[in-house]
């Protein structure tokens, strides 16, 4: 018999096996036939220039930054979640371990809180957007020439 | 168990199938056409002749690619979702979950996490431009909806007093091994038990859960790259993002996991909000029908009963999810990042309080 992580792990094995088969399989059947445009880079139908390694916008790092705090505090309370509610603790301590335990898991969840505003209003949050180009060219047609139009010809 | 092992493989490639058959015929409903009609009646051989198409297509490795990291990135994705699998309860029987490990949704979180290394390498590895910044947009993207998603797991762990998914699915029904009372509330004092059907869901021992799905679920269709938040691989800006420059089976690997991700999120969602395998109609008096439509545990007429329950309320779901799909626009990268910070998150770290404060209220 195995046990519970070991199924979990027999699942896994499966998973890497499934895909050996099917690409097995798919290599029975599919043609090799590389050749040199076939082989370089897609970019569109044009040659390629150069190669990927372009510059990358700061704000992937701050958020990947913000999301190893928060998930963190997620870690912290997953075991929390489990005992907080536990009814034989709080029959035990009658009622002021739930409480307790609120309390005390309100404290650290407000500081990542915090910590979210203090982000938030420094603008970590902010992503570049687009400038909306608006045009300040008004037309010498007027608007209700249209109007008149569609009543000349409404029957 | 070894069945659950079977059962997930075959319902991974059925789900497949079945669910690319029917987004194109749900797609071709809401655009008002026809869909595929040309391979067997009303189109039903159409996804095998797209298995066929792609086993026969060649596997075209780019010059400039990292070879290794290009040819391991998708069975990574697909190993990653498939794994989490293994804890999904299927139905009111201990065979149909493929592990009964006690830490159940947090292992599920966890592995399937994985994914983003494997797309991360997918991007790097294909040395295309289009490719990583689709990889770039697509971790930035995942990662963020990790924190309301895993926030309103909590939420119902909190609940609920367990991570065991099949624990989760006993306490919303008939066969809750304590008693449930209405709105989870003990002063209101009305037990309903032995009710059962919609009155001991999730979403109603806890009421303002139906919100907290809503996040949930927005939250899941960014995680399995879904419309409307399919930004990492906008075909109309970076072709395919991180799958451009993959072709022929190894493409397919990755779009097998993309619906597996979804079948995935979906029963997850069933499970945790909408009662799991448990019957939605309740016991009314001499009216039995939570009995009549949930059988006896144990045996197989009841398993069969949690089976056609939970499944239908999964596909629900993946229903769901098309028809988002096909009814918003896609969201822009500054709308994605506010949604998910400053709008998920901070509702979901309400909701933490508003149910630790219920679960209180429950004892």
């Amino acid at each position: 018999m195995l046990t519970d992580f070991g199924y979990i792990l027999l699942f896994i094995i499966t998973g890497i096996v499934f895909c050996f088969v099917i690409l097995f399989v798919g290599k029975l059947l599919r043609p090799s036939r590389p050749n040199e445009e076939k082989l370089s880079t897609y970019e569109s139908g044009e040659a390629p220039e150069g190669n990927a390694n372009v510059r990358f916008n700061i704000r992937f790092y701050v958020i990947a930054l913000i999301f190893v705090l928060f998930e963190v505090e997620l870690v912290f309370l997953f075991p929390w979640a489990t005992v907080f509610g536990n009814k034989h603790l709080i029959e035990v301590t009658n009622g002021l371990w739930g409480w307790f335990a609120l309390a005390e898991m309100l404290i650290f969840v407000g500081t990542l809180a915090l910590g979210l505003a203090y982000a938030w209003v420094k603008g970590h949050l902010e992503w570049v957007r687009p400038k909306i180009q608006t045009q300040d060219f008004t037309s010498k047609v007027p608007a209700n020439l249209y109007e008149n139009i569609n009543k000349k010809y409404e029957k | 168990m070894y069945i659950a092992l079977l059962i997930c493989i075959s319902l991974v490639l059925a789900n497949v199938v079945i669910g690319v058959y029917s987004e194109r015929k749900i797609a071709a409903f809401m655009q008002d056409r026809l869909g595929p009609m040309e391979v067997g009646k009303f189109g039903f051989l159409q996804i095998f002749a797209d298995l066929f198409k792609l086993l026969q297509k060649e596997d075209i490795v780019p010059a400039l690619a990292d070879r290794k990291l290009f040819l391991a990135a998708p069975c990574l994705i697909f190993i990653a979702i498939f794994a989490g699998f293994a804890v999904l309860p299927l139905g009111p029987s201990e065979y149909l979950q493929g592990a009964k490990v006690e830490i159940g949704v947090f292992y599920l979180l966890a592995i399937v996490s994985i994914d983003i290394i494997g797309i991360l390498m997918a991007g790097w590895a294909s040395n295309n431009k289009y490719s990583l910044y689709g990889a770039m947009r697509s971790v930035a993207q995942i990662v963020s909806y990790e924190i309301p998603l895993g926030l309103s797991v909590v939420c119902v762990v909190i609940i609920c007093q367990s991570l065991d998914l099949q624990e989760i699915s006993f306490q919303q029904g008939i066969f809750s091994p304590e008693e449930n009372y209405l709105f989870g509330i003990k002063a209101l004092g009305i037990d309903v038990t032995q009710v059962g059907g919609i009155f001991t869901w999730n979403v109603i021992r806890m009421p303002f859960f139906f919100f907290l799905y809503i996040v949930f679920f927005i939250a899941t269709l960014a995680e399995s790259n879904r419309a409307p938040f399919d930004i990492p691989e906008a075909e109309s800006e970076l072709v395919g993002g991180f799958h451009t420059e993959y072709s022929g089976m190894r493409w397919g690997l990755v779009f097998l996991s993309e619906y597996g991700m979804m079948l995935l999120v979906s029963f997850l969602g069933a499970i945790l909000f909408w009662g799991s395998w448990n019957t939605p109609f309740p016991n009314i008096g001499f009216v039995r029908l939570a009995d009549w439509t949930s059988g006896n545990s144990g045996t197989w007429v009841g398993i069969a009963w949690g089976v056609f329950w939970l499944f239908l309320k999964a596909y629900m779901g993946v229903f769901l999810q098309m028809w988002v799909r096909w009814t918003y626009p896609r969201l822009r990268v500054d709308q994605l990042m506010y949604l998910t910070w400053k709008v998920l998150t901070p509702i979901s770290i309400i909701f933490i309080f508003l149910s630790s404060i219920w679960r209180l209220l429950m004892i």
